[in-house]
């Protein structure tokens, strides 16, 4: 319950504070299996989650889709036409998209708008002791509060990441369309033709890699906040900053896993 | 009040012995016991930082203690199995000092909440009635779906009060029910304390550092000092100036600070 940072260091103050945290980390991921897996599930709740997040996101998330769509149709074009290859455009978009930009952007966004808020939210109900009363009143507040919260976002950052890659490739169809005046049908005939199912299996899979670290991030900060309302503000900040750091990291690595099955 | 309520024989409902707490090299709680008996209430009394929060939460096991037995209802709190201890905490009521209303849920969602994740199949007629009940009990009916930050320090400490007597608690554990508030509204709360008592039959602590509230509502006081009980009687036996020794001036500084005022 209250974790104190042992007195005598065994390395140094920063040293231990480093390896004390990675400790609590991993053992707040193990509590999450272990508590996901037993009942009672919270089912309302997570569907709460899952809308709040989810939609409250969606307008941010298709819009951003839709201009790197056009945006970045638009700015290929020139490269592409030196060799007069302009009709590569919907399957270099396409790849681009759903291969990488679509994950990645979703990830980044809700990383900044979920994982500060989930942050924030518990991180002041820690600071005025209402995990503490949903404990006193026999509620599992790791149950209530972040198993519902992690299962959401990696229920609803897929779907969100969805979204903002069909809105992507469709801002890249209406950008297409008004200058090489393609129609609908070939443009995602050529542009999925290149696309192969483990891109799209490896982008879900992405997606919900990102979904989870932005869910138990936000949680594990805001459930470890410090006493006060500045704890509240790095609770936050800190869920943005390691979430964000985490996706990178995620990024590479499954990139790296996808191309190896790809090509062996 | 009048007289002492406790016969000696009784098992005691809530007991502590020789309870250590310290954190980091910080000792908070030194050697501390206290019996507390059916249909008592304990007035726990202590200057700011004496260690009264941490000794409460010890009770409902959010704190863990370095050494001691704490037991309630003849169960040791820290020896027992998450599920047996949230069994225990059913039977405990635990009024925070500062309130811990769920600020993201109104008034009625926060009563509600108690009631319904642990009380399956109730109805709905089932749990407003008993939100009305207890909103009754505490006289803020009216505020039944205003959110928290609606609301005064003294209103969220009853909405607290009453979140807590959803579940008909048999011990009552109030953490400075009328810091913060004015003579009036202490005066509701120390009046309100009294009548849950009588009307549920609840054994209480209440933590406090008014000496208006720990004579209103003690059965019997304890002064909370450097970490250990200095004294444990009723009000007049604590704080009578004719029995002051030397080395009783917290409870002398204690007492002067109250009435002068
Ligand atoms: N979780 C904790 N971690 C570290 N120190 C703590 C913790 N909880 C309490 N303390 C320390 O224990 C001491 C006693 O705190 P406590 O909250 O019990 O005081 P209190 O008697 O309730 O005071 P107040 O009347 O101001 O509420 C304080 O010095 C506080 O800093
Ligand atoms: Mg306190």
């Amino acid at each position: 319950m209250i974790n104190s940072i042992p007195r005598k260091y065994l390395f140094s103050k920063g040293v231990d504070q480093y390896f004390t945290e990675v400790y609590l980390a991993y053992k707040f991921v193990v509590r999450f299996f272990k508590e996901a897996s037993r009942p009672p599930f919270h089912l309302r709740e997570i569907i709460n989650q899952c809308f709040e997040i989810g939609v409250k996101s969606l307008p941010l998330i298709t819009l951003t889709g839709f201009i790197i769509g056009i945006v970045f149709t638009q700015q290929s074009r020139p490269s592409l036409s030196e060799f007069g290859a302009t009709s590569w455009l919907p399957s270099l978009v396409s790849i681009a998209i759903v291969r990488a930009l679509g994950a990645l952007v979703t990830a980044l966004i809700c990383a900044g708008k979920v994982g500060s808020s989930i942050g924030a939210e518990l991180g002041s109900m820690k600071v005025t002791e209402q995990i503490e009363a949903m404990e006193v009143s026999a509620i599992n507040p790791f149950k209530y509060l972040v198993v519902t919260r992690v299962i959401a976002t990696t229920i609803t950052i897929p779907v969100l990441g969805l979204c903002c890659g069909f809105v992507a490739l469709l801002g890249s169809y209406l950008n297409v369309h008004s200058f090489e005046s393609t129609s609908i049908v070939s443009f995602f005939n050529n542009g999925f033709s290149t696309i192969t199912f483990i891109d799209i299996f490896s982008s879900l899979f992405k997606s919900l890699a990102y979904g989870f670290t932005i869910g138990i991030v936000g949680c594990y900060k805001g459930y470890h906040a410090v006493k006060g309302t500045r704890g509240v503000g790095r609770a936050a900040n800190q869920a943005v900053v390691l979430a964000m750091f985490l996706i990178f990291i995620e990024e590479v690595v499954i990139v790296q896993m996808a191309n190896w099955i790809r090509y062996y | 009040m009048e007289e002492q309520k406790h016969i000696t024989n009784e098992e005691p409902v809530i007991s502590i012995k020789g309870l250590y707490k310290s954190f980091d090299e910080l000792e908070i709680l030194k050697d501390i016991s206290l019996e507390v008996f059916r249909g008592e209430n304990m007035v726990v009394l202590g200057r700011s930082g004496a260690g009264k929060s941490v000794l409460i939460k010890i009770l409902v096991g959010l704190i863990t203690p370095d050494k001691g037995i704490v037991k309630v209802f003849g169960q040791q709190v820290n020896k027992l199995s998450p599920k047996d201890l949230n069994t225990l905490r059913l039977r405990m009521g635990f009024s925070f000092q500062s309130s811990a209303l769920y600020d993201s849920m109104n008034v009625r969602q926060n009563l509600e909440f108690p009631l319904t994740m642990n009380v399956k199949n109730l109805s709905r007629q089932e749990i407003n009635n008993k939100v009305e009940e207890v909103l009754h009990a505490v006289g803020l009916i009216e505020k039944i779906n205003e959110m928290p930050s609606d609301l005064s320090g003294g209103q969220r400490k009853r909405i607290g009060i009453a979140r807590t007597l959803i579940l008909n608690p048999e011990i009552m554990l109030y953490d400075e029910p009328t810091s913060g508030l004015d003579p009036t509204t202490s005066q509701e709360i120390n009046t309100l304390i009294n009548e849950v008592q009588k009307k549920y039959n609840t054994t209480s602590i209440i933590i406090t550092h008014d000496l208006t509230c720990a004579k209103k509502t003690g059965d019997r006081i304890a002064m909370l000092s450097n970490g250990k009980f200095v004294k444990i009687g009723n009000f007049e036996e604590v704080f009578n100036p004719d029995k002051y020794q030397e080395d009783d001036k917290q409870i002398k500084s204690f007492f002067n600070y109250n009435f002068i005022q």
